[in-house]
């Protein structure tokens, strides 16, 4: 018999973990007390969310779900942020939360919150341990959920008074659900209806989502497009899957995509939808779409596949399945005139026009991302920032990780922490505004303490950029509660503080040569850029 | 449009407050919910009557077939289903009007199952629209107070939900 704390910590090891995000409190303490036997690595945090975003990270980079851990109460709440995140965007982590003892649920002591009920609408699961006994096939379970099919968030919250409990403990080797069986193959003859639609298509595009990063099928992604010289454009969670600069490639689409996206997209006769949710931000008016568009939909969550979008050709599964049968059973093609049509209005670079005094946010981020390795995950955070990294960032076969469908400001630096952590041999940038900065700067002690070399870029333009932005566009210029000047810090003196080197550039020659010493620097780095408070996002 | 939908879930904690909590979510509007247990004890049955159109009761089949708890969805079609809901009435009542309530009752397959000096309870199960008619021809009396469960339902013939 082994205490049940101890027994949760064996059903990390024994799920392979290496490294846990998290920050503690008393209901938590039995598990961290045996924490310290082990030789999973903990990392601290600074506030609660960020352990999720660290976890979610991790899990990105790692393709295997990893795990943030809070306390009951204040400690779960802190995470709720992080979990919706990840929830939004198929993210598999497994939260640890501590609760008040049993006997005590339910009558409002001290720290106690119902964390299972507040984050319901956006867990896959949740569990609340009330028998002790049952643990490690809970454990077993929530890795099993948060990893397979759709993946996502999956929450385990553990009353302190279980933790202490004595339990026979045995690791389950496999689980038992009966209800819970996601599809992997493809129908065949679905796939064949793909395959006759997609060779009877003038002007077919691939539209490709998160869903084929997650499915770990970039490269089947790639043959068949190649074999097929079908185009291919991405959504903001499928950026990373093609090389920017690919000649099939044709960006990303959306409200805030490319030109040569977007006009692919209106002017596609048949679109092939892939791990994409057809979001609003990707899609605006799906409907008319449809009208003028044959859809073919693959997803392993058969409810997104009609949810937003009529769908002329469902097809349910894995993407890295299905994407192998496709290939197998379609002919090669050619398709010169619509590659020739879209390759024109690719190949209009836009011009860009230099601020007196200010760094340029787009050709910065291009030149940035020259320098930088193939192999680098650049996290990006939410705002402008965002954009300009999505539309000017050179992806040559690193990742990139962003809150695409929350759009959580303050996701870019715990996120690259645990990008970091799954990686150590990547250089993993985070860009972020001078807003989000301010909303995750907190983990630059988290990343001082781990000696990890991440590398910042903070954008700042002394606004809440994209939002004055919409306020210009929409609201007659009424600038309100988006000027953080005043407010803002000395960023360099603030990270030297930390003892994080630092530099501040205002033009591009400068801004050049600051490229020069991230990329050489071993050690962590922030690089504030000023940036024109006027700068629009596309 | 109305839907019967009927659902076996895995009979755990929280598993009611999941499927409710995706209708409001959702955006679906319930009409009735009833649960219970089935013959084996770790499967509810649950019963669900919503309004929607059919690309509503689409994506709720594929919502509720999500949820991990969930073994089976089904959505009864009107023609092939057999539904009943119970109510309980307390009515107004007086010793005279006793005989002529419950000559209404016999026919409308009513019983009395209490009665007082100046009130009668009665019991009807039978269709929601089986039910609001004989609610009409009681009405008169004075109604004191109703309850009622939400719709079960289940097919007609030989078939199960299981298949
Ligand atoms: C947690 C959170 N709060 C508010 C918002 C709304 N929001 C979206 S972009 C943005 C401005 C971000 O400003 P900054 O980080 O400075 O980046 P910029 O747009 O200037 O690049 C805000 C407030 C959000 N996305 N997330």
């Amino acid at each position: 018999m082994i205490k049940a704390a101890e027994a949760m910590v064996k059903c990390l090891e024994n799920e392979g973990v290496k490294v846990v995000f998290g920050y503690p409190g008393a209901a938590i303490c039995p598990f961290y007390d045996e924490l310290t036997h082990s030789d999973i690595h903990h990392v601290l945090v600074r506030r609660e969310d960020n352990a999720g975003h660290a976890a979610s990270g991790y899990a990105r980079i790692s393709g295997k779900p990893a795990v943030c851990i809070a306390t009951s109460g204040p400690g779960a709440t802190n995470l709720l942020t992080a979990i919706a995140t990840a929830y939004a965007d198929s993210i598999p982590i497994v939260c640890i939360t501590g609760q008040v003892s049993t006997d005590q649920i339910g009558c409002d002591v001290f720290q106690e919150v119902d964390i299972t009920g507040a984050a319901e609408p956006f867990v896959k699961y949740s569990y609340l341990i009330k028998d002790a006994a049952q643990l490690p096939r809970i454990f077993k379970e929530a890795f099993y959920l948060a990893g397979s099919g759709r993946k996502g968030p999956v929450l385990i919250d553990v009353p302190v008074d279980i933790q202490q409990t004595m339990i026979d403990f045995d690791y389950p080797e496999s689980v038992e659900l009966r209800t819970y069986k996601p599809t992997v193959k493809g129908n065949t003859m679905q796939i064949k209806k793909v395959c006759e639609a997609l060779k009877a298509a003038e002007r077919p595009l691939i539209c490709a989502g998160g869903g084929v990063i997650a499915a770990d099928a970039c490269r089947e992604l790639r043959d068949f497009a190649e074999k097929t010289r079908i185009p291919v454009v991405s959504t903001m969670m499928g950026l990373g899957i093609f090389p920017t600069e690919h000649p099939l490639y044709m960006g990303m689409l959306g409200m805030h995509g490319v030109r040569t996206a977007n006009e692919a997209v209106s002017k596609c006769d048949t679109m092939l939808l892939i791990g994409a949710r057809v979001g609003d931000r990707a899609v605006c008016s799906p409907k008319f779409l449809a009208e003028t568009t044959k859809i073919i939909h693959i997803d392993v969550d058969p409810a997104e596949i009609g949810k937003n979008i009529h769908v002329d050709i469902p097809l349910v599964g894995d993407c890295k399945n299905i994407l192998g049968e496709l290939s197998a059973h379609i002919d090669n093609a050619e398709r010169k005139d619509w590659l020739e049509e879209l390759s024109r209005v690719k190949n209009t670079v836009p011009h860009e026009d230099e601020t007196q005094g200010y760094v340029n946010p787009k050709m910065f981020i291009r030149k940035l991302s020259a320098k930088l390795p193939e192999n680098t995950v650049c996290v990006a955070d939410v705002g402008q920032n965002q954009i300009w990294t999505c539309n000017n960032f050179n992806f040559k076969g690193g990742r990139f990780l962003t809150s695409g469908g929350m759009g959580t400001m303050g996701y870019s630096i715990p996120a690259a922490i645990g990008a970091k952590m799954a990686s150590l041999e990547s250089e993993v940038v985070a860009v972020c505004g001078d807003g989000s900065f301010q909303m995750q700067m907190m983990e630059l002690a988290t990343i001082v303490q781990e000696k990890l070399p991440v590398k910042i870029i903070l954008m700042r333009n002394n606004r809440l950029g994209m939002v004055r932005e919409l306020q210009t566009n929409q609201y007659g210029d009424n600038q309100t509660a988006v000027h953080i000047a005043d407010g803002n810090p000395d960023f360099v003196a603030l990270a030297k503080s930390y003892g994080i080197n630092a530099e501040r550039v205002c033009t591009m020659a400068e801004a050049e040569a600051a490229i020069e010493h991230l990329c050489e620097s071993a050690e962590p780095y922030l690089l504030e850029c000023n940036v024109w408070r006027n700068e629009s996002t596309l | 449009m109305k839907h019967t939908i009927s659902i076996l879930v895995e009979n755990h904690a929280g598993v009611l407050s999941r499927i409710s909590g995706l209708f409001s979510r959702r955006g679906f509007n319930i009409d009735s919910l009833a649960v219970g247990v089935t013959d084996d004890p770790k499967v509810s049955r649950v019963t669900i009557v919503a309004d929607g159109d059919e690309h509503t009761v689409e994506q709720l089949e594929k919502q509720l077939n999500k949820l991990i708890d969930t073994i089976k969805v089904k959505a009864l079609e009107p023609d092939e289903l057999l539904s009943r809901e119970l109510q309980l009435i307390k009515i107004n009542a007086s010793s005279q009007q006793r005989s002529e309530i419950l000559t209404i009752c016999e026919i409308m397959g009513a019983r009395i199952i209490d009665i007082s000096p100046n009130t009668m309870t009665l019991e009807i199960s039978d269709t929601t629209m089986h039910l609001a008619r004989f609610e009409e021809l009681i009405k008169p009396y004075g109604i004191k107070e109703i309850v009622r469960t939400g719709v079960i339902a289940i097919q007609k013939g030989a078939d199960t939900i299981k298949k």
